[in-house]
């Protein structure tokens, strides 16, 4: 059975659905159960997935699809594809439940109506786009996928979003197109140089040997992964766009979309182009320890708290890319551990915070104050997320911090230590955050706020419950993810504990 | 003179399309004058669509007996691949735009009368219809057909001359804004007639130098490399300017948003896509194979024309405020795009691909085009279309299908994935780096980033902002426009989508490149 096809064609017929759905209610039940379905199915391929196969990418499809440009429709997963596909059919669901009242403006400070249907359909088909890059074993096909997944989002944004939404949708636009537009000359150039006639992933491996032309590779596709993912100093769309886009929306561009660049330096960038991914290591290590610093610094000092959960975000994913180049075992899978740890815990965060804005109509932290008091439980589940932003141990992401900061340890010192004050200022910004809007004096305008309704209640309850879950047991996860990674860093020919050997054996290796 | 004079020998079959369309378009100034009144249009409708259509078939034709490999007419006209799959996109774009032509609300009712004068109303009144439209449209294409086709530098000024002027005049019959219209067309033809002085300046310089007019003379001439430099390079510039002068490259695209803004929308459409297929094919023919040997001397040059152009075109729309001046501007940033494909020229292979993409590109963007102004057609004001952006507010609210279209079209223009103005220019920056040009080519992305950007303005104007409380009306679409818009978007989804089939096409039409 061709999964990975049907995994993306589920949504994308759904959409097709939703679309036509006259009835709001009924779209976004129809939206929901394709979201379910998707979920199931990508639970019963997980567990056919074998992480002991030779084969490294498991359930693949490969058609021609344009053989003049050596184009091919490539599917396949490895551990490491796997729990992104998972995290993003897990988050859609959550979305679409957390997303019930976002399009139809009903909330207090809601955006005008839209229409209800166009939200649904554009959420199932960034799914469908979602699940396709992370599947893509064909470079060209990944392209189309990093390319063509901003545009849904961007309607969201510009749609759907909140008062300076058309300026944060075209900010997001721009700066993404410009990225991948310097990856679409890497990647052209990629084929022409190669000489392979094909874009498939697993024949290019290894294909470019001149060390200068690596270089100018890199940069293509690591600019384009750094404005996405976004690392300092590319970050300053992701505040704007996150601020802006309705809760549901930003979950995905922060959980999801964002990891495509995490993603894509693992994937393309340190595998393609071994000897400059090592020759730039320095310069990444110190944009990503910057990036975790000041990220971290412009979250204490934010006054709305979608941008702070937008800034924290960008602290983690200097973490990110930190492992992805520290190119240790631990590091490696430290990072794409934290990359769907970090998914559920600013799911989480977003999503609750996304019930406050809409209890109260604004995203301002001074308009809040003593909500725990008036909603106990939406305070409680805050407060899980927030501590699961600042790593405690006991939740997902202290595993995934830990093994990062262990694995980088080992060879930068320097860095791995600076990183760790991150811990120490993640600890500042949540805490800080949650004592302002939830304890303290009861706020006049917070009286008559609801608790937590069964739908928000079902919202929350999964992500909370896997933050608590992969906590204590992450094997599960590891296991799938190390032999990917292993695979990922025996390609770029890295020899544990030894740093920075490559420089100075030289390009022919 | 005793003996006999040799008569020519005419391939009829391999020039019938030419012979089709000129032949309709002297059928349709007969009916002009000898058909009454009330009937004209409903016989050049038939007439001109019927010629349009035979012309295509008997090009299918042509392209299915196999491509000759000799010259044509005595050598004047080439119908090689290139030629063939260049006619075939002049064609369809021509019959698309005549579906759009076939609107009573473009044109003006007598082109004779002064704006606002008592003339003008009496020919309003009495239902008057400027139907010399249809058979002026022919010659054009007509026109087109040789000028992409001529293997020797007379031939392609007669052809440019035949496609020039009945666009100079098609130019002047905009029903609304006819001051507007009647000065794009002073200043197209004023304009033209100059650019054209040039080619013919340009062509005698280079008789000069070759002793000949026929581009492959031309080419051999330049291998045998003697006599006058000065004057080969002069000539070789002045031809030049003639011919980006009708791709609009910079720094000759000052008349295209004037053009585009004046003339009727369905003129446009025609010029903006045809044109712009017809003038890279005499582009192509001339830099490639006349002035081959001479490489090293013009592409240099080119190279600061592409980027100039590319540039230009790309920051100067954002400035516009009249869609139909951003679409022109937006238009010139393709030329450039297109003329990295016009540099990426090396051995016979890769000349091949570069060909190729180009052609993909043309038959891409063309597609897109037409679509686009068929769309710009259809919001109107009072006035007549409503052409001023801010008109443009919230059109996603008014009419979502419509503006989720032309969104469509404008992402296609920003060549993003799953539209083929995306597999457009992937093919012709492709060419571009393996041609070695790859400053080009990030001067290229750069520009198209740029360009985004008002491509998105647009698209956030018609979706993110409120309408206005006294916005344009969308005309209900006649058959034929509603007709043009779904063929533009179904040609820019499957381009967009498998684009393969085309690719072949353009592929076997290129791989044999152009015949001496």
């Amino acid at each position: 059975m061709p999964w990975l096809s049907t995994l993306m064609a589920v949504p994308v017929l759904g959409a097709v659905g939703v679309s036509l759905v006259k009835n709001d209610k009924l779209a976004k039940q129809v939206a929901l159960a394709v979201s379910l379905v998707v979920l199931a199915l990508t639970v019963v391929m997980a567990t056919r997935f074998d992480p002991a196969s030779a084969e490294r990418f498991q359930f693949a499809e490969v058609h021609q699809w344009i053989p003049r440009f050596g184009v091919h429709y490539g599917v396949g997963v490895d551990g490491i594809a796997l729990v992104l596909i998972a995290l993003s059919a897990l988050l859609v669901p959550i979305v679409i439940l957390a997303s019930w009242h976002d399009a139809d403006g009903t909330g207090a400070a809601a955006p005008p109506k839209r229409s209800v249907r166009t939200y649904f359909a554009l959420l199932l088909v960034l799914e469908a786009m979602m699940i396709g890059v992370f599947a893509a074993t064909d470079v060209f096909l990944f392209y189309v996928f990093f390319e063509a997944m901003l545009i849904p989002m961007y309607f969201m944004i510009g749609s759907y979003g909140g008062v300076q939404r058309s300026y944060a949708a075209v900010k997001f636009l721009l700066y993404s197109l410009f990225g991948g537009l310097l990856m679409l000359v890497a990647v052209i150039a990629l084929y022409v140089v190669a000489e392979k006639n094909t874009f498939m992933f697993p024949e290019l491996i290894g294909a470019i040997q001149d060390p200068g032309t690596q270089k100018w590779l890199f940069l293509g596709f690591f600019i384009a992964f750094a404005v996405k993912a976004p690392l300092w100093p590319f970050h300053t769309w992701l505040p704007d766009a996150a601020a802006q886009a309705p809760a549901g929306a930003a979950v995905l561009l922060v959980g999801v979309l964002d990891k495509v660049g995490t993603y894509g330096m693992l994937r393309f960038c340190l595998e393609l182009f071994p000897e400059a991914s090592k020759f730039f290591t320095p310069l990444v290590i110190v944009l990503a320890v910057v990036g975790i610093v000041y990220g971290a610094i412009v979250a204490i000092g934010q006054t709305d708290m979608k941008r702070l959960i937008a800034y924290t975000s960008i602290s983690h994913f200097g973490f990110i890319a930190l492992g992805v180049f520290a190119m240790t075992k631990d590091a490696g899978a430290g990072a794409t551990l934290y990359m769907v740890n970090h998914g559920f815990s600013t799911g989480a965060l977003f999503l609750i915070a996304g019930f406050l804005i809409y209890r109260r109509g604004s995203s301002r932290i001074a308009d809040y104050g003593g909500v725990q008091k008036v909603s106990p439980v939406l305070a409680g589940t805050f407060l899980i997320a927030g501590l699961s932003g600042l790593s405690l141990p006991g939740l997902s992401t202290f595993v995934s911090e830990f093994m990062v900061l262990m694995g980088s340890y080992e060879r930068y010192k320097v860095a791995a230590i600076i990183a760790a004050s991150g811990v120490v200022l993640a600890a500042i910004y949540i805490l800080w955050m949650y004592q302002r809007t939830m304890n303290g004096p009861t706020a006049e305008s917070v009286k008559g706020f609801t608790d937590l309704n069964a739908r928000e209640r079902w919202v929350v309850g999964p992500l909370v419950a896997l933050l608590i879950v992969f906590g204590f047991f992450p094997k599960p996860m590891l296991d799938v993810i190390n032999p990917a990674v292993d695979k990922t860093l025996s390609s770029v020919h890295v020899t544990p504990f030894t740093p920075a050997v490559a420089e100075k054996k030289g390009a022919g290796q | 003179m005793n003996g006999t004079i040799q008569a020519p020998t005419i391939e009829y079959a391999l020039l019938s399309p030419m012979l089709i369309v000129f032949g309709a378009a002297i059928i349709g100034v007969l009916i002009e004058a000898f058909a009454p009144r009330y009937l004209r249009k409903s016989i050049h409708m038939p007439l001109t669509l019927l010629a349009l259509l035979g012309a295509f078939a008997t090009t299918i034709l042509g392209a299915a007996n196999g491509l000759p490999t000799s010259a044509s007419a005595m050598g004047a006209v080439a119908v090689d691949g290139p030629a063939l799959f260049v006619w075939g996109i002049i064609l369809i774009l021509a019959f698309v735009s005549v579906l759009l032509i076939n609107d009573d609300e473009q044109f003006v009712a007598q082109a004779a009368a002064v704006p606002g004068s008592s003339d003008e109303e009496e020919a309003v009144r009495s239902g008057y219809a400027q139907t010399e439209v249809y058979p002026l449209l022919l010659f054009a294409v007509g026109g087109m057909l040789l000028f992409s086709s001529a293997n020797d530098l007379l031939a392609m000024f007669v052809g440019l001359e035949v496609m020039s002027l009945p666009l100079y005049l098609l130019c002047g019959l905009a029903r609304r804004r006819r001051l507007l219209s009647q000065e794009a067309s002073v200043k197209y033809f004023l304009l033209g007639a100059f650019s054209s002085a040039f080619f013919l300046y340009g062509m005698a310089l280079v008789y000069g130098y070759t002793g000949t007019v026929s581009l492959r003379g031309i080419g051999d001439a330049l291998g045998a490399g003697s006599g006058q430099e000065t004057l080969l390079l002069i000539g070789t510039a002045m031809l030049g300017v003639g011919l980006l002068f009708k791709i609009g490259a910079a720094p000759f695209q000052a008349w295209k948003p004037d053009v585009y803004q004046g003339a009727p929308t369905a003129v446009t459409a025609l010029m903006a896509s045809t044109v712009l297929v017809a003038a890279f094919g005499a582009v192509l023919r001339v830099f490639w194979v006349a002035l081959g040997g001479l490489e090293w001397n013009w592409q240099p040059v080119m190279w600061g024309i592409a980027i100039l152009t590319m540039v230009v075109g790309a920051i100067l729309a954002i400035t516009q405020t009249d869609i139909k001046r951003m679409l022109a501007y937006s238009s010139v940033a393709h030329a450039g795009f297109l003329l990295t494909g016009v540099i990426a020229t090396g051995a016979a292979a890769q000349n091949a691909k570069a060909l190729s993409a180009i052609l993909f590109y043309l038959a891409a963007y063309g597609f897109t085009t037409v679509g686009a102004f068929a769309v710009v057609t259809m919001v109107r004001d009072a006035g007549g279309e409503a052409g001023h952006l801010s008109r443009w507010a919230g059109l996603g609210k008014r009419s979502p299908f419509l503006a989720g279209v032309f969104a469509f079209f404008l992402l296609a223009f920003a060549g993003i994935p799953l539209t083929s103005g995306f597999f457009g220019k992937y093919a012709v920056f492709a060419a571009a780096v393996s041609g070695g040009a790859v400053p080009l080519v990030v001067v290229g992305v750069v520009s198209s980033a740029i360009a985004a950007f008002f491509y998105v303005r647009v698209i956030v104007l018609m979706f993110f902002n409120d309408p206005a409380a006294d916005g344009p009306s969308i005309a209900v679409p006649t058959v034929g426009t509603s007709a043009v818009v779904a063929l533009a978007a179904a040609a820019t989804v499957v381009l967009g989508v498998f684009p393969q089939p085309v690719l072949d096409l353009a592929d076997q039409a290129a791989s044999a490149l152009f015949i001496r």
